[in-house]
């Protein structure tokens, strides 16, 4: 029997309490306009759903190596569906214990409307491969939207508003950490290596037993739920939802952040969120400008660093750690 | 009865327009194996050189040497970007893996869909008429008019000239050689780079083509013009069987056709998820397309 490596399960359960109190605290103090900038806050709110995203994403894109450009469409379902519970069921938000309770039926009516979503786009769309399968995607994705726009109950091509205002620093991050700490253990798990053996070489998997569709169609499901989770936390921080938000440009935005950070890599996800969320507000003078400096830099990416700035490697606590000494040689 | 006859009409004009757009996507694909994501973009550049060089030379309707200088100009320069493009962003990452490419080619298409906003300004532009839009013939209770009479015909010259050049020339040989496989091509002492190039320059004039077009039918241009029909277009191109010329032409009818049903319907608000929805079926049910045919996959 191989020794067990990492926690036991008090020791991780004591792991999350302590870090779900450091949370709440950090939110309380951050979010209060008068201890912390009202503007930093946002962006804070803002990068830890684009974490969730890219992060989500990146079970797919990266980890599983199939290139889907659907994700906003996926998203948009967890916010809509999420908001139309709050929306008609909650109304209003009442402050105190109720809210808690209904942004974890928000939460949970998302993610598993996301999750139905990514089976039923994916159990077709996962037989094809590649461009094929990109394509796809981004068809589903904008036919997603297109449906949104007809249903007159979330406000079609108006928007929906008046959502109640349930997302709270604490929910934001923890979602993105939950979704970071997923995804490392996936990754490290049998599941996650025969993900990896997908990405590699398909038919080889096969050969040595792997169900490819199976494998695919979970990891996608799976991607999906946490993109509608994200969602179900977008719809409840801004009040307000729009079917433009969700176009194939959004999907793009989300795809360009693990690429920048590296396809495959769950620190490069959370990198290239936080770097995709920032650039803008630096570049908040010229946003005309924005875009185009976004396509230049995928381009160039690719023409010069195809695997992004991680690459496959991740950052770890052994690794954080080995740094230690060398910085202290070079202060010496 | 007499508006589904001219509905079917323009669903057969905009169906021309996508077939026109999809035959730069299908051509492209067919020798580089690559959904060129700008292609559609090249399309809008091509409606905005003509409307500048309509403006500068003052071309007035009814002078056809000028309408074929600002035709020429739109093609020359869609063509020299479409080979900038090529040589620039796709060549450096014809040996990395497919995704690569297809990532640089969505790079292309966000900057020149950006770029365009910043250079042409976002707002749309009424494109000078340089042909006269008026209604030459009645089919029955059907309206035909000048410029639908003329994307009809670029749709039919092209369909035979593509047909003929890549079936009866020497640059048609090669570029199927290059297609079916580009390291045997190249040991046939083809100069696969040129051939590819060659392509890539082709495709953008033809899209030059497309976007004056348009431009004159629709009377206005502006930077995201692109966009959408430039994926309608590329559905379409997979509809016929993506890498075959008159499959692009077959899918492009076929789907400015169904749009039209759909709006007839009373769906108009479904008009562009059709697209897609006719995509995902093709790619579900005969991923080769109407006309293409299929490649075995060797282990």
């Amino acid at each position: 029997m191989s020794p067990r490596r990492g926690i036991g399960t008090g020791a991780a359960l004591l792991l999350v309490a302590v870090l779900a109190g450091l949370l709440a605290i950090l939110g309380s103090v951050l979010g209060n306009p008068e201890l912390f900038d009202a503007y930093a806050f946002r962006i804070l709110m803002v990068m830890g759903i684009n974490v969730t995203l890219a992060v989500s994403l990146n079970l797919v894109n990266g980890l599983a190596g199939q290139f889907s450009i659907g994700h906003a469409g996926f998203m948009s379902v967890g916010a809509y569906t999420s908001a139309a519970l709050t929306y008609y069921v909650m109304r209003q938000a009442q402050g105190g214990a109720a809210d808690i309770a209904w942004m974890v039926a928000a939460l949970a009516v998302g993610g598993l409307a996301g999750a139905i979503a990514g089976l039923v786009v994916g159990l077709p769309s996962l037989r094809l491969r590649g461009d094929y399968l990109a394509i796809v995607t981004l068809g589903f994705g904008e036919i997603i939207r297109i449906l949104i726009l007809n249903i007159d109950a979330v406000g079609g091509p108006r928007g929906l508003s008046g959502i109640p205002r349930l997302t709270s620093f604490f929910w934001v991050w923890a979602v993105a950490l939950g979704t970071v700490a997923l995804s490392r253990n996936l990754a490290t798990s049998t599941h996650g290596r025969a993900l990896m053996a997908i990405r590699e070489d398909e038919l080889a998997a096969e050969c040595l037993g792997v169900n490819t569709v199976r494998y695919k169609v979970a990891a996608f499901v799976l991607s999906s739920a946490l993109a509608g989770v994200a969602g179900a936390l977008y719809a409840h921080y801004d009040a307000y939802l729009n079917p433009a938000s969700f176009s194939f440009l959004r999907s793009f935005e989300i795809i360009i952040m693990v690429i920048l950070g590296g396809m495959g890599s769950t620190s490069g996800a959370v990198v290239g969120a936080v770097i995709i969320t920032l650039l803008p507000e630096l570049l908040r003078s010229a946003a005309q400008e924005r875009m185009v400096v976004y396509a230049v830099l995928l381009i160039l990416l690719m023409l010069l660093r195809p695997q992004g700035l991680m690459g496959s490697r991740e950052v770890t606590l052994r690794g954080l750690r080995a740094l230690w000494p060398r910085r202290k040689g070079v202060a010496r | 009865m007499q508006e589904i006859g001219q509905q079917l009409f323009n669903g057969l004009i905009w169906g021309g327009v996508y077939a026109l757009i999809a035959l730069g996507y299908t051509m492209v694909y067919g020798v580089l194996r690559l959904i060129n994501f700008a292609h559609g973009d090249v399309y809008m550049v091509g409606a905005y050189l003509a409307f500048f060089t309509a403006s500068a030379l003052s071309v007035q309707a009814h002078s056809p040497a000028g309408m074929l200088l600002v035709l020429l100009a739109a093609m020359a320069g869609c063509g020299l970007l479409g080979f900038t493009i090529e040589r620039a962003a796709y060549k450096p990452v014809r040996r990395a893996p497919r995704l690569t490419a297809l990532i640089t080619a969505i790079g292309v298409s966000l900057l020149l869909e950006n770029g365009g906003q910043l250079v042409f300004g976002p707002n749309p532009r009424p494109f000078p008429a340089i042909v006269p839009d008026r209604a030459i013939a009645s089919l029955g209770t059907v309206a035909v008019s000048s410029v639908q009479v003329m994307i009809l015909g670029a749709v039919a010259v092209l369909l035979v000239g593509l047909q003929t050049l890549v079936q009866r020339t020497k640059v048609g040989k090669a570029m199927r050689a290059v297609s079916y496989n580009r390291d045997a091509a190249s040991l046939m002492g083809i100069n696969v780079d040129n051939i590819i190039t060659f392509t890539f320059v082709l495709g953008s004039a033809l899209a030059a083509v497309a976007g004056i077009l348009v431009g004159l039918y629709t009377g206005t241009i502006d930077p995201l013009m692109g966009l959408l029909p430039g994926m309608k277009a590329f559905v379409a191109a997979v509809l016929g069987g993506i890498g075959s010329i008159p499959g692009a032409m077959l899918g492009g009818l076929v789907l400015g056709m169904a749009e039209v049903l759909v709006v007839a319907a009373g769906y108009s608000t479904y008009r562009d998820a059709i697209a897609f929805a006719l995509l995902v079926l093709v790619l579900l049910l005969r991923p080769t397309g109407l006309l293409g045919t299929g490649a075995v996959e060797k282990v």
